[in-house]
């Protein structure tokens, strides 16, 4: 490898050119996109679980190139003391290195912090799970669910593939084997008994806008572009959380397209993943 | 006092023949492995290690400009290597980020795999590897270190030859190649001795560690059946660049 190739590859990827954008923008104008698909259409998903056997539960999602890994892990704690009698739930986001150049080591930044609230937000507030279900000893001891989620590789819309690989994550867990003598997990031994959950599918889902369009599941070329981004937790009809992103306005008409979006797309999205999450 | 000597090499040799691993490996036999490159495909390379229930997967970033501008050295290009267990990769949940441990096993994998990086023609640039562990059932930075070796191929950067990486142990009085996690854990007479060791294709030693009670007799003996074992995974890596480079980024 010349030094010469080595120099040029340095600031490959920092950003998308502006000359590429302009033609996204473009393209969008014209209800087309580079890759041929609708504006409101996903790109392929893949869903694989299972796929660490120390977790509790786990899950590899692919959206296009784009692909988390998620890892379900139950640990115990003491309940908050509002809520004696309900267990925990903690969500991580790591935007690691090996997934971007963009991503550097260290503490989580900021975006991987705004995932991982998102993300929790998503699932808690839909109340797919059950806290009472986790409660061992009322003002003592509770479960504490830990779903980390780990990026593989960025090619846009980690938001989307990170809450689609909690959801599966969390449904295809199971509880680990409790001795009630010691107060100890035994771990390496899973029970049965999956995690208390409703049967709703809480999925994240978010919408772009570049331009005048609306879009979901950018690649990361168009995620570059996006002026503002509203991401919402949706199960079956009902919203249950929402977070605007990024600093450009939005008008009441857009967010009604924003919704009719959403719900669409959730729909597509619950098709391809229903069989995962039974 | 030949005697003697005779009955005491008897004594070591008997539990040889009779100790029997718990998964029903030979003793000088690995886990299964696969491994496979261009699993990442924003990475400049990538590659996916799997041996047994451990897996490990490397990407390589590079070369690009060494940041932090203070680490920039203008005398040659340098490797930086960053490990880190995923928080469900073992039984009790890992605290997400770097620790003492994963910050050692950085410079592990980083001497491990240097003698045979030819990158002082980049001076001022950096190569990262980043490893992750989604899986963890011993020998974890063996797995790091052969898929980042792997990854480095991939990505085109100069190499004079790769490193194959195993991790030996001591089970009681019993040498065996490739402990597992339920091995590392023995604990029944001598318990368990950890020896990591990374060699070149031409045998030469990159990387060692011990962490236990061993002979210098044993040693040697541990260092022959590395050198076995380092073949073996050796040619496991040639095949998947192999087949990477034929069948293409997926």
């Amino acid at each position: 490898m010349a030094l010469e190739e080595a120099r040029s590859k340095m600031d490959k990827f920092q950003t998308t050119s502006n000359v590429t954008g302009k033609r996204i923008r473009q393209y969008l104008e014209k209800n087309k996109r580079f890759d041929g698909r609708k504006l409101d259409e996903f790109r392929n998903i893949e869903v694989e679980v299972g796929v660490s056997k120390k977790a509790e539960g786990s899950a590899r999602v692919r959206i296009g190139k784009t692909e988390v890994i998620v890892g379900v892990k139950l640990g115990l704690g003491t309940p908050y003391s509002d809520s004696p009698n309900k267990g925990n739930l903690m969500t991580t986001v790591e935007l690691t290195p090996l997934s971007s150049p963009r991503f550097e080591a260290g503490p989580p930044k900021f975006r991987a912090i705004e995932i991982g609230r998102v993300i929790d937000r998503g699932i808690r507030e839909s109340k797919v799970i059950n806290f009472e279900g986790l409660c061992i000893k009322e003002g003592e001891k509770v479960w504490t669910i830990f779903v980390d989620i780990y990026s593989m590789n960025d090619d846009g819309n980690l938001m989307d593939a990170a809450g689609i690989g909690a959801v599966v994550a969390l449904k295809n867990a199971k509880m680990p084997k409790y001795d009630e003598k010691t107060g100890t997990i035994v771990y390496g031994e899973l029970t049965d008994k999956k995690l208390p959950l409703k049967k709703d599918i809480p999925i994240s889902i978010t919408a772009h806008k570049i331009g005048n369009s609306i879009i979901v599941d950018p690649t990361q070329e168009e995620e570059d572009l996006s002026e503002t981004r509203v991401t919402i937790g949706f199960s079956d009809g009902i919203i249950s959380s929402m977070q605007k992103g990024e600093s450009t306005s939005i008008t009441p008409e857009e967010m009604g397209e924003v919704f009719e979006i959403i719900e669409k797309s959730w729909k597509d999205v619950f098709k391809k993943i229903e069989k995962f999450v039974k | 006092m030949k005697n003697g000597l005779q009955r005491r090499k008897e004594e070591k040799k008997v539990p040889t023949k009779t100790f029997k691993r718990t998964d029903g490996r030979k003793l000088d036999e690995m886990r299964p492995i696969s491994a496979k490159v261009g699993v990442i495909p924003s990475a400049d390379g990538s590659a996916m290690w799997k041996q047994g229930d451990t897996t490990a997967i490397a990407a390589v970033h590079g070369p690009k400009k060494m940041h932090p501008q203070h680490q920039q050295d203008p005398s040659t290009g340098q490797l930086r290597c960053n490990y880190n267990l995923m928080s469900f990769s073992v039984s009790d949940r890992a605290r997400p980020g770097k620790n003492r441990r994963s910050q050692e096993i950085d410079k592990i994998i980083e001497w491990a795999i240097n003698p045979v990086l030819k990158i002082k023609g980049f001076p001022n640039l950096v190569v990262d590897v980043t490893i992750q562990i989604t899986q963890a059932d011993a020998g974890t930075r063996c797995a790091g270190i052969n898929a980042a070796a792997l990854a480095l191929a991939h990505a085109g950067i100069p190499m004079k030859d790769l490193v194959s990486s195993i991790a030996l142990g001591k089970l009681d009085k019993t040498l065996v190649v490739d402990v597992n996690k339920e091995e590392e854990d023995y604990e029944e007479g001598e318990g368990s001795t950890d020896i990591p060791i990374t060699m070149t294709s031409d045998g030469k030693m990159t990387q060692m560690q011990i962490d236990g009670k061993i002979t210098p007799a044993q040693l040697k003996e541990i260092m022959q059946m590395a050198k076995k074992a380092c073949n073996e995974i050796y040619e496991v890596q040639k095949k998947a660049l192999k087949d990477g480079i034929g069948g293409g980024e997926e």
